[in-house]
């Protein structure tokens, strides 16, 4: 086994990526498409701590990191109060059902 | 023995993402969600990245995984309800994201990322986060604050019940 260098946590965020990309595309329930777009935060992160620790030499992208985990923790509340909403108004979860902007 | 964590840990954090994407019930894509924010955690133990492991542990972990079940479970009638996409969808969807994987990992593995600045020496960065973030980082760690304030009053606002 060789060395673990920055290329194999680039590739593995790239693979953690697609599959956040898969997640959002194919699920049509509300919540799993926030998760995906979990998912591909948590791979920008890992793409940011490894070029802080491979390339930069400096704590500067773990601190960017931090401040991406801070926004997706503010977006997830705010996304999870409009699906209650939204549940409230469509009494279904199903995206496909929210084609119309007013009710 | 640091080569044989990375992909113990790589590993689960990309068969709990493969979970997510394959479940049909999305209790446990949450919890298969679980998986790959702790896989990923320990791989920021890995990179020397204690404080950002800490963090991923508390908030993503411990904050946004319960926020997300307490929202499944406030909008399904039973847990068990699920939505397939047609065939068709899931078929295009499938082909997006395998030539993404491909060309994300082509593009990865061909780019020149220049020379090297050093790798990070010190083993525990908290301190060094810590300084940081109250010196260079201070205005947007203030804005920060605000943005989370903005948050919590628009959240309770958004969900309040109708009069």
């Amino acid at each position: 086994m060789l060395a673990v260098g920055l290329n194999h946590y680039l590739v593995l965020s790239a693979l953690i990526f697609s599959l956040g990309i898969l997640c959002m595309t194919t699920k049509r329930n509300a919540i799993g498409i926030l998760i995906g777009v979990e998912l591909v935060l948590n791979a920008a992160n890992v793409n940011l701590v490894a070029f802080s620790k491979y390339q930069t030499g400096s704590v500067d992208g773990q601190i960017v990191a931090v401040f991406v985990i801070l926004l997706a923790a503010a977006e997830a509340a705010i996304a999870i109060a409009i699906f209650m909403n939204f549940y409230n108004t469509v009494r279904t979860i199903d995206v496909d059902r929210g084609d119309e902007l007013r009710w | 023995m640091d080569t044989l964590a990375f992909y113990v840990f790589a590993a689960v954090s990309l068969i709990s993402a493969i979970g997510i994407v394959i479940s049909t019930n999305i209790v446990r894509s949450a919890i298969c969600l679980l998986g790959t924010l702790g896989g990923v955690a320990c791989l920021y133990f890995l990179l020397d990245a204690n404080f950002l492991a800490a963090v991923q542990l508390i908030v993503y972990a411990g904050g946004t995984l319960i926020l997300i079940v307490f929202g499944v479970m406030l909008t399904s009638k039973s847990p068990w309800v699920a939505f397939r996409p047609s065939r068709g969808q899931a078929a295009i969807a499938m082909l997006v994201a395998v030539l993404m994987a491909f060309g994300l990992c082509t593009l990865v593995l061909q780019a020149d990322w220049g020379a090297s600045a050093g790798v990070l020496a010190q083993s525990p960065t908290v301190a060094e986060t810590g300084q940081a973030l109250l010196t260079r980082y201070l205005v947007p760690f203030e804005v920060a604050s605000v943005l989370l304030l903005v948050v919590m009053i628009g959240a309770a606002y958004l969900s309040r019940p109708e009069e």
